[in-house]
């Protein structure tokens, strides 16, 4: 908790208006205690049926009794005590009843932005917004707010952290947003049928339970086995195509949109700039049709898709955007590893690919899933060469360049020499690289942006 | 196989002329062999006194094993101990180190986060420090362990300076 006296001052400097979550939001805590109550059931079901065998109905409605206000003033209480405000340079949230937490997000450091809606808020007309900071292993979120006033917020939000005037930034408004790609649900259906894992998944969850049966004849561990490989089949099929449903990805001047969901909407926004990696997926089952997928990684973001199924074609536009000033390499313009590489990795070091340009650093690895990996220079955090005893011996060595989302991209098996060059060459060109990018205000010029701190949020509790 | 291959060959400028790489000080040498002696030799003892009291003197003969481990580690030791270099150059840090699994890693100073010296009660007692580098990946593993203190200030106020002067975020 900061010290009151400081808190004053800041107060006394600018005055900050606080404002509260929707009014709906307790009515999403209202169910903890409820929670509480059922997770003691299952965690002990033999005393809870004793338990429930002595209820008669008037001490069941003194517990109803007792435990709805109990339920309902907890969810008021922490409504009431949740506080937002949004200053020039930072999004404050001061949370919490017992515990206080109060955390300052930079808004200049703001990774991304998602408004999600699930099914129920989708009813009550609210909406959450999170937002993805560096450093965070939690997403903020705001939840609940209306649905309009979660979009304005947005937009305040994306107006002030690419630098307009404070006094313009509610006015800015929502950017304007063309459309770059739909994904038909026809194709979406098509690409989850064709994907290999779907029908992995699903014959497991057929083959194993019958087998179980057939060796223990006892119904729990049927069930037990059954029940999540049931759940995992779902979750790669038919819960992918609810959340890949109706994909949109649009282009305005806040960043990239991305819009899906059948049942649950999330809308989210990357700011220019924020894209550390894309990666371009092509699975076995959908080369005949010249499909793709496209992922991406957003520094302490964990939602990866882009683009969930597109042609080819269409794929490598959007990744044209998303980075701009770059085309992506074609089959034929990576070089492959030396000959020898085979020795060290029989057979797939044929797929392995690398490919360095003035703008980024692309490698391919996957000989049945083809995958190829494009990092901008300017997102390189460091460059590492790393060589085994078995590489050693046939003169190979792998160099590894590592990003902000904490993923690293590898170029495997080159030759020793070229992996010794290509370490300082990269290390040279990510120092220089960041010249030519964007400033993190990304309306500002780049000479007024001046530079922030290095943490993404501070925070105290 | 050599330890100092010159895999660093870089033609070009004189910025990627070879670097001037620094060794590690012998401190860090002389703790962890003086470790290895310790631990290692009183397992020696142990064993030899537990084994030639319980089953015979010839059984003792065993307690020879972990003294031949002993002289394995040490020659070990003394290998990846000189494996460990680094070099300051304009604009990044190299870090070399590693005798079989060697492993280069570059950090150009603009995306430093933030650089740490650590020190452990056994580091202090031998007057040793290490250097850590942090960026904004957690993949990148730049740490320069068996400093002397003085050393390792020194180079966590110039990588901080240096840091400052060219930092670029993410």
């Amino acid at each position: 908790m900061t010290a009151p006296g400081v808190e004053d001052a800041v107060r006394g400097r600018e005055p900050v208006t606080e404002r509260r979550l929707h009014p709906v939001t307790p009515l999403r805590r209202a169910w903890a205690p409820v929670a509480v109550v059922i997770g003691w059931a299952v965690h002990d079901p033999d005393q809870a049926q004793r338990q429930l065998t002595r209820l008669t109905t008037t001490t069941l409605l003194i517990a109803l009794a007792v435990l709805v206000p109990v339920a309902a003033l907890y969810g008021f209480m922490t409504w009431w005590f949740t506080h937002f405000a949004v200053t020039e340079s930072e999004l404050r949230i001061r949370t919490g009843l017992l515990f206080r937490r109060t955390a300052h997000i930079r808004l200049e450091r703001i990774q991304a932005i998602d408004v999600t809606q699930p099914l129920l808020a989708r009813v009550a007309g609210v909406a959450k917004l999170k937002l993805d900071v560096i450093g965070t292993d939690k997403k903020d979120e705001l939840a609940f707010l209306g649905e309009r006033e979660a979009r304005a917020l947005r937009a305040e939000l994306l107006a002030r952290a690419a630098g307009f005037a404070p006094e313009t930034a509610h006015e800015v408004g929502e950017a304007p947003v063309r459309e770059l790609l739909r994904t038909p649900p026809r194709d979406l259906a098509i690409s989850v049928v064709l994907t290999g894992s779907t029908w992995g998944t699903l014959a497991a969850a057929l083959v194993v339970p019958p087998l179980l049966w057939l060796a223990t004849h006892s119904v729990w561990t049927v069930l037990a086995t059954g029940l999540p490989l049931l759940g995992a089949a779902g979750a790669s099929s038919v819960g992918r195509f609810v959340t890949e449903y109706d994909w949109k990805v649009g282009e305005s001047p806040d960043g990239l949109r991305i819009d899906h969901g059948l049942l649950d909407r999330a809308h989210e926004t990357v700011p220019p700039g924020r894209v550390q990696t894309v990666r371009i997926v092509e699975p076995l089952l959908w080369r005949r049709r010249g499909w793709v997928r496209v992922e991406l990684d957003v520094a302490g973001s964990s939602n990866s898709v882009l683009v969930p199924v597109a042609p080819r074609a269409v794929a490598e536009a959007v990744v044209a955007r998303v980075l701009p000033g770059v085309t992506v390499p074609t089959r034929k313009s990576l070089s492959r590893p030396p000959h020898r590489a085979g020795r060290c990795i029989p057979l797939w070091w044929r797929a392995y690919g690398l490919t360095v340009t003035d703008t980024y650093f692309a490698t391919r690895h996957g000989l049945l899933r083809r995958s190829l990996a494009l990092v901008p220079h300017a997102k390189v955090q460091s460059v590492r060469l790393s060589q085994g005893p078995w590489q050693r011996l046939w003169h190979l060595a792998d160099v590894h360049v590592d990003t902000g989302a904490n993923k690293s991209v590898t170029a495997r098996l080159r030759d020793a020499q070229e992996a010794a060059t290509l370490l300082r060459a990269q290390a040279e060109r990510s120092r220089t690289g960041r010249r030519d990018a964007g400033p993190d205000r990304w309306m500002t010029s780049r000479g007024e942006s001046g530079r922030a701190p290095g943490g993404g949020g501070v925070r105290g509790g | 196989m050599e330890t100092g291959s010159p895999l660093n060959t870089g033609p070009t400028g004189n910025e990627a002329a070879e670097p001037t790489w620094i060794g590690l000080p012998p401190g860090l040498l002389r703790m962890r062999r003086l470790l290895l002696v310790v631990w290692l030799g009183l397992l020696a003892l142990g064993l030899g006194l537990l084994l030639g009291l319980l089953c015979g003197p010839g059984w003792a003969a065993f307690a020879l094993l972990p003294l031949a481990l002993l002289a394995w580690g040490w020659v070990l030791i003394g290998r990846n101990w000189r494996s460990w270099r680094y070099a300051e150059r304009a604009d990044d840090l190299l870090i070399s180190r590693g005798v079989l699994w060697r492993e280069e890693t570059v950090v150009p100073y603009g995306r430093m986060q933030l650089v740490e010296v650590t020190s452990g009660p056994v580091e202090r007692h031998f007057g040793l420090a290490s250097v850590q580098l942090h960026t904004a990946a957690a993949a990148t593993d730049a740490t320069i362990p068996g400093l002397d203190p003085a050393e390792a200030e020194r180079l966590r106020d110039r990588l901080t300076e240096l840091g400052e002067a060219r930092s670029a975020g993410l």
